[in-house]
């Protein structure tokens, strides 16, 4: 119960502010020496894969960066929800954060997907089941972001883009599903918790490293982000101009 | 504990629009028979309030009571009327989306008692401001009789004889035990009864 | 007190003022034929391309007919007070929002699906299909189109009074609608190509029933959040 009671407290802007402030350093640190772990082993030593040659280690960027645009989605979805049921103005904002780096990742991973694609297949862009439902989700997160951009009331916009994020989120595995239907080029999952695993141990551990790194990353941008909107937010409050005042004294 | 005549009672009712708030801290009862006037400066909540009363909208904070056995009926600022609808039809499609009485001589009557017999199928289209307002009160005279009115600026765009209606509709109104929340910038007319004034220009903004 | 009949008022005063305004009823009707027409002047008379391509062209012009329609759902209600009415009616303001919804949704329907749905076979003999697939092509069109109703009804009550709703709109909705697309397209292709479609009927069926099911909530919903 105490733990609750904490956690809530964190939900005032000005504590989350100030929380976040703190954390964001670490993250960045953690993004950085994970991230260029995870580069070295992928890049360097992870073995030549029998098949694809060297090509193939651009899947240490690809993958991570497809299930972070993935997870993002659900999670800003899941923010924006309880900023609408509770209303939970921080929930709200965080929502908002999200969205600009979860559409990041999905640019970055229908990017490297492509370069991934052009030694394995010889063309820049194949219409295969992951990368067009990769293309559709870019499209999910872009009209989020236009529809929250469009309503000017900030109440109205944070509920109608929950609503269109649950929308989504709900549809996301229909439109999967659909798109798999359609099309099964795509090479099938290469890490799966039950299946044998095609990988070797040191790729395993390369992607996992990658994966830690993109959430830190992701921590890090969007505790900065949603910090920004916080002060933008909440810029007729007294804890604001006094942060605005103790930053004019430095 | 609950008063079960209790018609209609906020509590330390809060408004929002946009960023600003518009009052806080309004408190407002209403009683069978009465006739609550709601005056106040521009912007300074009339509308917003009475469409919180009437469920468009959640307030910001505290509570609305009212009694479940009584219709409400809003009148909105705008008159709820499509152009290539005739007066009938408009009048009808009204009445029968909030259970009222549909039946044609029934809307002949209430078309009658506001002047628009003669424009019973002519397309709104056709009509004038003061004309349209009165189709869109026309559908007072079809509500059922201890209901809870809430008007927003009723006598706009108005003629003489267009006031009278509407005073007579309103007293009979009260009369019957029914109650009648509005807005109007001009000063009311009606014979009785006298009615209560809830200044918004009072109520506290922060 | 029983529950005033909020679907049927509404429907049919819909369908009333669609009777009223032949012409604009008629438009997307047009815009589909301009729009199908438009792809053998882009890729080329012959007619085993346009044979393959068929099922894609008509589905996509179908669905941009569709939501081009759509966008006026609710906006001229909203401007003349008539959506605030209607919200009102009836027990619940949640009901009376779902009842809305369904309504606005089988007055577009009716309006615009159905009449596709009726027309394709003329642009199924243009596009050289088989009398087989024009079949799939209604069956699918007749399943699907109602799924394009629902969804574009969501899209206009979530940006209802927003600046450039249409192609917002668009941009909302278009990825929705894209396994009715597959499924539906897909269905003709297996038909013309001799394989069986029942498979993809039967996606496209349980996404109508799913659609119908849950869209007139996050119609009711978005309408909430406007009218606030």
């Amino acid at each position: 119960m105490a733990m609750t009671m904490r956690f809530f407290t964190y939900a005032s802007p000005p504590r989350f502010y100030a929380l976040a402030g703190a954390l964001i350093p670490w993250f960045w640190i953690a993004a950085l020496v994970l991230g260029a772990a995870g580069l070295w082993i992928g890049f360097f030593q992870a073995p030549t894969d029998a098949t694809q040659g060297d090509a193939y280690r651009i899947i240490f960027i690809h993958v991570p960066a497809a299930w972070m645009s993935m997870v993002l989605y659900l999670v800003m979805a899941f923010w924006a929800a309880i900023g609408w049921a509770f209303n939970a103005r921080l929930a709200s904002m965080v929502a908002r954060a999200l969205a600009p780096t979860g559409a990041m990742f999905t640019f970055c991973a229908l990017w490297s997907g492509a370069l991934w694609g052009k030694p394995t297949w010889g063309t820049w862009w194949v219409w295969d089941a992951r990368l067009t439902s990769e293309l559709i989700l870019l499209f999910l997160y872009l009209g989020y972001m236009a529809l929250v951009n469009a309503i000017d009331d900030t109440r109205r916009a944070d509920q109608a883009g929950a609503l269109l994020a649950v929308v989504g989120a709900v549809n996301v595995p229909i439109i999967y599903f659909s798109v798999k239907w359609w099309n099964t080029l795509h090479q099938g999952a290469t890490i799966s918790a039950t299946a044998a695993p095609k990988m070797a141990h040191t790729m395993l551990t390369a992607m996992l490293l990658m994966t830690l790194a993109f959430w830190a990353y992701a921590f890090a941008v969007v505790f900065m982000r949603t910090r920004a909107i916080v002060v933008e937010r909440e810029q007729q409050t007294e804890w604001v101009g006094e942060l605005v005042r103790a930053q004019g004294a430095q | 504990m609950t008063d079960a005549a209790v018609l209609l009672a906020a509590n330390d009712l809060a408004c929002r629009r946009g960023e600003r708030m518009l009052f806080r801290g309004l408190n407002l009862g209403l009683e069978p028979g009465q006739i609550m006037w709601l005056r106040g400066a521009n912007g300074r909540g009339k509308t917003s309030l009475l469409r919180l009363l009437a469920g468009l909208a959640s307030p910001a904070a505290g509570r609305i009571e009212r009694d479940p056995q009584r219709e409400r009926v809003y009148l909105g600022h705008a008159n709820a009327l499509k152009d290539d609808l005739t007066v009938t039809e408009s009048l009808r499609f009204l009445s029968r989306l909030h259970g009222f009485d549909t039946a044609p001589a029934a809307l002949a009557a209430a078309l009658q008692r506001f002047g628009l017999a003669s424009r019973r199928d002519a397309p709104v289209r056709t009509l004038s401001q003061g004309q349209r307002r009165r189709v869109a009160l026309a559908r007072l005279c079809l509500a059922p009789p201890r209901s809870l009115w809430l008007l927003d600026e009723p006598f706009d765009a108005l003629d003489v004889e267009g006031v009278a209606a509407l005073n007579l509709l309103l007293s009979e109104h009260a009369a019957r035990g029914g109650s009648v929340l509005l807005t109007s910038h001009l000063l009311l007319t009606l014979p009785s009864p006298t009615p209560i004034t809830l200044q918004l220009d009072e109520v506290a903004t922060a | 007190m029983t529950p005033p009949p909020v679907f049927s008022t509404v429907l049919g005063r819909d369908l009333r003022l669609a009777a009223r305004r032949r012409v604009d009823a008629l438009l997307p009707l047009a815009f589909f034929a301009v729009a199908v027409s438009l792809f053998p002047l882009g890729v080329g008379p012959e007619p085993n391309t346009l044979r393959q391509i068929s099922p894609g062209v008509l589905w996509v012009c179908a669905l941009l007919a569709a939501m081009l329609s759509v966008t006026q759902l609710y906006a001229t209600d909203q401007a003349d007070g008539s959506l605030e009415q209607m919200l009102l009616a009836g027990g619940s303001a949640f009901s009376a929002g779902i009842a809305v919804a369904l309504a606005k949704a089988v007055s577009h329907w009716l309006v615009t699906g159905l009449p596709l749905v009726l027309i394709a076979p003329l642009f199924g003999v243009m596009f050289d299909l088989s009398g087989r697939s024009i079949a799939a092509l209604c069956a699918s069109l007749a399943l699907g189109t109602p799924i394009l109703s629902l969804l574009g009804n969501v899209g206009a009550a979530l940006t209802l009074g927003v600046r450039n709703g249409s192609v917002l709109l668009i941009l909302l909705i278009v990825p929705l609608c894209i396994p009715a697309l597959i499924f539906g397209s897909g269905a003709i292709s297996a038909v013309e190509s001799g394989s069986s479609a029942r498979g993809h009927f039967s996606l496209l069926g349980a996404l109508f029933i799913a659609t119908g099911l849950l869209a007139p909530l996050a119609t009711a919903a978005a309408l909430r959040i406007a009218i606030e």
